[in-house]
């Protein structure tokens, strides 16, 4: 018999002995979690500044401009991001000639790792929401957005759509489709990298980024 | 868990008691600990329905936990996730190595998994040729001094900044000394950085799977379980065989729960949701992701009814936090993988009731465990339950050990009690001896001597109050 076999089998000898019957679980709590448009920016804003995540607002129009001023601003040498989504072509039309290098991640991590992991200032991505309850962006990297562009570069600029902010995880989990074909990886990031384990001390940007903004649209 | 140390509990907690600096250190630790899961639960009565909610998710999922296990298998494997299965550590360890050797990884990056410190997994890979660096701060700092965690969500919690500041100074190539915490993180960045980007190889715990949707879920704040997990072409996740949940909405109210009771946050920083590897059109994350389902004695726990209890616990440290025995000597003297109170119910029924046979008593049993643990655990029950199985064979006890600490002089002791106890001559002449010669037994005589080292020895009355009632012409007595 397999290991796998041994233990299944294991596991069900137990079963004749079940009395208990299985508890059914009562998601009221979750579910009655639910607040106005106005009400979830600020519970997003307040729960994600508390963890040291920028906000910079924008219109849906000029945000792209808010993204190169802010680079120009923070005089960061170049900003890595995915060419192919209609957000990533807006920003390399707005993008100037002239100054910082607008970098696009459209090839195999294997071919430039290093320059990734050495060279690139700050990457760009978009998000397919928030969390109102707690503060958080969702997003779901693949062939457009690669996973590493949130994660290696030390700064991360996200873009969010203020009717895009869900009440809760559990909310999102559905109107997104999580709970039924999640993407190979779904992420919830609510701000910069950070850790606690020298004396309770918080420290930022100890592996993933340094700093998160959020631009605000 | 690893049994080829000389286990005396006594010895270690006797020793931590006197560390005057292991005390401050955790008390600090454990104090601030409590305050910030107190604020993030300010309203009693959301928390007693989400605590229902987890408990109920908990409880439903280990009664369909064959079914749940079969069921994640064949989603992960339909996503293109290999899922291996080990009934002991020692398989795990092997079926790593094997994957490993394989693709001939030289180094391996590790986010936090506390059942890769079941399987002793660095020494053995070590041992084996393959570097396998720890990437968590808190495992970083440990793993630098050859420690085991003491805290199983902050391993490192055991030492001060100063202690830190020195391990780095000595163990870093070019390192300076600093205190600066801000510094000591950039060190640690600087070091690991490097090693996630030459690491052929990443590997990490789970905090829940999915059955339906075959996805591993990961929470951190760091970022090092992402670097583990995204950078290296090859992913191994392992996971002990409770972790299974069944629908991706049941991960809500758990992943609330296990953040909010761990370290007072609404929400970590990371919440990393793995369906599959890289896939077509990406243009990076892992080739490969396995996953390495162990059992190492949780298949035996599943057989009784009340300790399977044991296993609804999602590792949030709540109950070791809220301890009064794990605050004052700390995680390494447990001498075992899982320290607290869920780990002197987990310890000995995985390494056997005999062999740790102390740790159930290493409790109070004040209860301020049961009262935190998010997922409801009647830890207490549990502790006194396994007391007894320790000294007795109770029938159809699937416990491993059972009845292994009985001991004579235990028993003997407990007969002459009930013997007397059942007699109303040998009763009173009992206490009539004890009020009347209590006060010539000297302090430090053997037995009385563990009482009255650090306390004083009690006063008894000159009369039982047996006597004085019937001086009093009770009737009845």
């Amino acid at each position: 018999m397999s290991e796998r076999d041994a233990i299944l089998a294991g596991l069900r000898a137990a079963r004749p002995l079940m009395q208990a019957l299985a508890p059914v679980p009562d998601f009221t709590v979750v579910e009655e979690k639910r607040w106005d448009p106005r009400e979830r920016l600020e519970r997003l804003r307040r729960g994600m500044t508390a963890v040291k995540t920028e906000f910079l607002e924008a219109g849906p129009e000029d945000w792209p401009q808010v993204v190169v001023d802010f680079v120009l601003r923070e005089r960061l040498p170049n900003l890595l991001f995915g060419p192919h989504t209609t957000e990533g072509r807006a920003l390399a039309a707005a993008w100037p000639a002239q100054g910082p290098r607008l970098e696009p991640y459209d090839r195999p991590v294997e071919t430039f790792k290093r320059e990734l992991f050495e060279g690139m200032a700050a990457g760009f991505t978009t998000t397919l929401g928030g969390i109102a309850e707690t503060g958080g962006l969702l997003l779901a990297p693949g062939p457009m957005e690669p996973r590493l562009l949130s994660l290696v570069p030390p700064v991360h600029l996200a873009l969010l759509r203020a009717e895009r902010i869900f009440d809760t995880l559990f909310q999102a989990f559905q109107e997104l489709g999580w709970n039924r074909e999640p993407p190979a990886n779904a992420l919830v990031i609510s701000g910069p990298s950070k850790t606690a384990d020298i004396e309770q001390t918080l420290a930022y940007g100890v592996h993933g980024p340094k700093r998160l903004v959020v631009i605000l649209v | 868990m690893s049994a080829e140390m000389e286990i005396d509990f006594l010895a270690s907690s006797t020793r931590a008691l006197a560390d005057p600096q292991l005390r401050r250190n955790f008390r600090r630790a454990m104090d601030g600990l409590m305050a910030k899961r107190a604020a993030m639960f300010p309203d009693p009565a959301e928390w007693t329905r989400l605590r229902a909610l987890g408990a109920a998710i908990r409880a439903k999922n280990l009664l369909k936990l064959p079914e749940l296990l079969e069921r994640l298998e064949k989603n992960l494997t339909k996503n293109g996730i290999t899922v291996h299965w080990a009934s002991t550590t020692a398989q795990a360890s092997q079926k790593v190595l094997e994957l490993l050797e394989a693709r001939g990884a030289k180094a391996v990056v590790k986010g936090k998994s506390m059942v890769s410190e079941e399987m002793g997994l660095n020494h053995f890979l070590e041992a084996h040729g393959i570097e396998s660096l720890e990437s968590d701060l808190g495992e970083y700092i440990i793993q630098l001094d050859g420690e085991m965690p003491s805290h199983i969500i902050m391993p490192a919690i055991h030492k001060n900044k100063d202690q830190i500041a020195r391990t780095f100074s000595q163990k870093i190539k070019d390192a300076k000394y600093t205190e600066e915490v801000d510094e000591l993180t950039a060190m640690a960045r600087a070091v690991l950085r490097q090693k996630f980007l030459d690491a052929d190889a990443g590997l990490s715990g789970v905090n829940f799977a999915v059955a339906d949707t075959g996805t591993l879920c990961l929470v951190e704040n760091e970022g090092n379980g992402r670097m583990s997990t995204h950078v290296p072409p090859l992913h191994i996740a392992l996971m002990g065989l409770e972790k299974v949940v069944e629908r991706m909405e049941e991960v809500a109210p758990l992943y609330s729960l296990l953040t909010r009771s761990a370290t007072g946050q609404a929400i970590s920083t990371y919440f990393n949701l793995i369906s599959g590897p890289r896939g077509g059109g990406e243009q990076d994350g892992p080739r490969e992701v396995h996953l390495v389902i162990l059992d190492n004695g949780r298949s035996r726990i599943y057989q009784d009814e009340e300790l399977r209890a044991t296993l609804a616990c999602i590792r949030c440290g709540a109950c070791m936090n809220h301890c009064p025995v794990y605050t004052r000597i700390g995680g390494h003297a447990y001498e075992a993988v899982y320290p607290g109170p869920i780990g002197s119910i987990l310890t000995p029924q995985v390494a056997g009731v005999g062999l740790r046979h102390e740790l159930p008593h290493a409790s109070s049993l004040c209860g301020a465990c049961a009262e935190v643990c998010p997922v409801a655990i009647p830890i207490t029950h549990l502790l006194i339950r396994l007391r007894r199985e320790a000294s007795h064979r109770l029938s159809g006890s699937t416990v491993l050990g059972a009845g292994e600490a009985r001991s004579k002089l235990e028993d003997l002791v407990w007969s002459v009690w009930g013997w007397v106890l059942g007699h109303p001559a040998a009763y009173r002449f009992s206490s009539w001896c004890a009020t009347r010669f209590w006060r010539l037994l000297p302090a430090n005589a053997p037995v009385l001597k563990a009482w009255t080292l650090s306390r004083n020895k009690p006063r008894a009355a000159g009369r039982s109050l047996q006597e004085r009632a019937r001086g009093r012409g009770l009737p009845h007595v």
